[in-house]
């Protein structure tokens, strides 16, 4: 189908952080009284997965599709983190809800501030777009991916994308 | 709408072609295939459930249908167990019957209703418990669930159609206008045995 090869949503960012691009440093809230920065998990891949919202519905819902697949990330050494505007009292109701595994990140003030970085935020609906990064050891992208905002993209991508990482990896 | 992918535009394809190893319905060979990655206890799996059987039912010859577990487990606290069930049916080939009476029965999948309609279908219940006890199903129901995983599966229900993820609407009209009118996989990719 045409769908993934459409053209350019009219007001959508010029375009997410490419591969080699090292990834913008960050502090995120998680809980009410933790924060987590990015650089805590240098020398392993890390899984950055921005969504427009918590909350989408239920059964074909990313984030509670990611917590499924952790154990398959965890065997590849993969930090996944769940980014969105999303403040952290209702990230916590969602996590709690979904009963997740993984951090979910408040990118909520300032709002989007983090999702601008990456070139993943949606200026004209104010939520972040759905993008993925997989970043290496080294902290460096190491494979981008936009989807259709309205498109689960699954995990099947981050999963090549984590072992082509350990492929290249140095002995 | 306007849908766009600004990264590497990306088809999933289904990576595990339908094989022996399926349950399917339908005709082997058929120039349509369709693949539903399933969970007993997903309510849109139970809306799914009809709107499968009246494709198959439509299309006939035209069509072979294969049903994959794919159970959220963290989400869904029954569905694992209902998807060992099935594939203990299946092995007293009671799958198909099974697989309607779990559709038929989402909110009562605990282990006791498991056994009950193991007795409905007049399966060894003795097999059936011990095979459930055991979980020599288990195994089997993460294949299905990993290969799912590998082919970009993104939720319940998720289906391939001719071997691509279909990410429209799945309504009987619809999923029949894309089966019909997407180009099949090559006979020679399809695994046929």
């Amino acid at each position: 189908m045409a769908k993934t090869t459409g053209q350019a949503t009219e007001g959508a960012p010029a375009g997410i952080l490419k591969p080699g691009t090292p990834a913008p440093a960050f502090t995120l809230t998680c809980t009410p009284d933790q924060k987590v920065s990015l650089s805590e998990f240098r020398g392993q891949p890390v899984i950055l997965a921005f969504y427009p919202a918590d909350w989408s519905p239920v059964c074909g819902d990313q984030m509670a599709l990611y917590n499924e697949i952790l154990p398959e990330f965890r065997k590849l050494r993969a930090m996944l983190l769940g980014l969105s505007v999303d403040g952290v009292w209702c990230h916590g109701a969602f996590a709690a809800a979904r009963k997740l595994h993984f951090p979910l990140l408040a990118d909520f003030e300032p709002k989007g501030a983090v999702a601008k970085q990456y070139g993943a935020y949606r200026h004209q609906d104010g939520v972040s777009e759905r993008a993925l990064f997989v970043l290496d050891g080294e902290g460096v992208i190491h494979w981008s991916y936009l989807s259709p905002l309205g498109v689960n993209p699954g995990a099947d991508g981050i999963l090549e994308a984590l072992e082509s990482l350990q492929a290249t990896r140095p002995a | 709408m306007a849908i766009g992918a600004f990264g590497q535009s990306r088809i999933s394809r289904l990576v595990l072609p339908i094989a022996e190893r399926d349950h399917t319905l339908g005709s082997p060979g058929a120039p349509c295939t369709l693949v539903e990655y399933g969970d007993y206890e997903c309510p849109y799996c139970g809306l799914a459930h009809p709107i499968v059987k009246e494709v198959v039912r439509r299309l006939g010859r035209q069509l072979q249908f294969a049903f994959r577990h794919f159970p959220l487990a963290e989400m869904h606290p029954h569905a694992l167990g209902a998807a060992e069930a099935a594939e203990a049916a299946g092995a007293q080939d009671k799958f198909w019957p099974m697989h309607d009476l779990l559709y038929a029965n989402q909110q009562a999948l605990d282990d006791h209703d498991l056994l009950r309609y193991a007795r409905h279908l007049g399966l060894d219940l003795k097999r059936f418990a011990t095979e459930l006890a055991e979980r020599t199903w288990e195994s089997r129901v993460r294949e299905d669930f990993m290969s799912g995983v590998r082919s970009g599966v993104n939720g319940t229900p998720t289906f391939f159609v001719n071997g691509v993820r279909h990410d429209g609407p799945w309504d009987a009209e619809a999923l029949i206008e894309a089966l019909l009118a997407s180009p099949r996989v090559p006979v020679s990719s399809m695994g046929r045995r």
